[in-house]
């Protein structure tokens, strides 16, 4: 078992389960699409909130594919074989979070494009939002699998999930909205972009560690 | 000096005293032969020996080193067995054989894997649709499929008919004639020769903690 087969693995179940992943990316186009309906058809309103509206759809779209991340392999006996195994479980963990993140991260940058059209976007201003999602979904995605991975053995975990969560994904739902709002105004975007790269690092760094530690005790 | 050895383990799940005092000691070739009434802590002891558990008293030796020096290391050097059995529906036996076979396991071994427990026909076939005879097959697969110096076995002869129960005696047989060891839980005849049986204590009520309600 190496890394690569780890993720393989993954992207292979998650391609024969495909309803798994479109419910994710089904839910962001139908979140995002329904508030125009909801505030009405004012160009300069729906360029003022469209950010703000596609973080926080993202963000719960994320939220809502965490739990399948460990669950099912925990429940299948597939994480206890995992642990047997010569590759670190730090590194069975990064590559579950990479399938993950390929999975239910990436279709929502590439279905982006589609509600910033819905709210009439103005092209320039497109590239730094997505660039501001990869590294903000990334992050959400390893901030999701320390929460996932420590709700596992927890009744209700998937209640419990959310609220571990969501307090932590904040600053990045912050910083994301301000690098797009101010790509979309032509404002310098740097720092927040580079806020954004920082937590990504740090959790590139963190969550592969305590995720793995938290699955540990889960298997106990 | 035993290969593998405990000495004076003892677990408590959940409150309750599984066992304790537990000594065991295995050498190369040897197999150990868990018995006992449900609940006495033989799955227990699996875990135990597997490294999911860690005892909360005692020690574990494996060739003179205690093993929780190098976990990663003593698990490497196993295969375990249970009752959950890891296989994917969506995936078909042979993809969930490999995905768990070593590295370089040639396609010669994965073959043998799957000739041995007659699982060849069903290679093609997604995980959800086997029986759970043919599930625990596919699972003793991996036996053979990555090699192991200590195999952990829980009750493995659960569901399987009289043609895989011989596969498996064989299979266990010639493990111990290259100097493997077997660790087994079981309630029914494995056709094991000269195996070292352990029996495990009774559930007993005096076990349980004092209940405050």
């Amino acid at each position: 078992m190496s890394l690569s087969q780890v993720i393989t693995r993954d992207l292979r179940l998650a391609l024969r389960q495909k309803s798994d992943a479109a419910t994710v990316v089904l839910f962001f186009v139908l979140t995002a699409a329904l508030f125009p309906f909801a505030i009405g058809p004012e160009a300069e309103i729906l360029i003022r909130i469209a950010p703000g509206v596609i973080w926080v759809t993202a963000l719960l779209s994320v939220l809502l594919s965490l739990d399948r991340l460990f669950m099912a392999d925990y429940e299948d006996g597939t994480l206890e074989l995992m642990i047997l195994k010569p590759l670190p479980l730090e590194l069975t963990v990064f590559g579950k979070v990479v399938a993950h993140w390929l999975i239910s991260g990436l279709p929502l940058i590439v279905a982006c494009p589609l509600i910033g059209l819905l709210y009439g976007l103005p092209l320039e201003g497109l590239g730094v939002l997505l660039l501001a999602l990869v590294l903000g979904t990334a992050s959400l995605s390893l901030i999701g699998a320390i929460g996932a991975a420590l709700t596992l053995g927890a009744r209700r975990g998937g209640v419990l999930l959310p609220l571990l969560v969501l307090p932590i994904n904040i600053p990045i739902l912050i910083f994301g909205v301000a690098a797009s709002d101010s790509g979309l105004s032509g404002d310098p975007v740097k720092g927040p972009l580079m806020i954004l790269g920082a937590v990504l690092l740090g959790m590139l760094f963190l969550a592969p560690l305590a995720a793995a530690a938290a699955l540990r005790q889960a298997m106990e | 000096m035993a290969l593998f050895s405990g000495r004076d383990l003892a677990c408590f799940r959940g409150g309750r005293q599984v066992f304790s005092d537990l000594t065991f000691s295995l050498d190369a070739g040897e197999a150990l032969l868990l018995t006992g009434p449900n609940g006495s802590g033989k799955s227990t002891l699996l875990r135990l020996m597997a490294g999911f558990l860690r005892p909360n008293a005692g020690q574990m030796d494996w060739s003179g080193s205690t093993v929780y020096d190098d976990l990663a290391s003593h698990q490497a050097h196993l295969q375990y067995v249970g009752h959950l059995d890891a296989i994917k529906g969506v995936l078909t036996v042979g993809e969930n054989l490999r995905f768990w076979a070593c590295r370089d396991a040639s396609e010669q071994r994965l073959g043998d894997a799957l000739d041995t427990f007659e699982l060849a026909p069903l290679e093609q076939v997604p995980g959800r649709l086997l029986s759970s005879g043919q599930r625990r097959r596919l699972n003793l697969a991996r036996l053979i499929a990555a090699p192991a110096d200590l195999w952990l076995l829980d009750e493995p002869g659960v569901g399987l008919d009289q043609a895989a129960l011989s596969a498996l005696s064989e299979v266990i047989r010639s493990h111990r004639d290259r100097g493997g060891l077997v660790v087994a839980a079981t309630h029914t005849d494995l056709f094991i020769d000269d195996a070292r049986s352990l029996q495990l204590g009774t559930f007993s009520a005096s076990n349980l903690p004092e209940l405050v309600w």
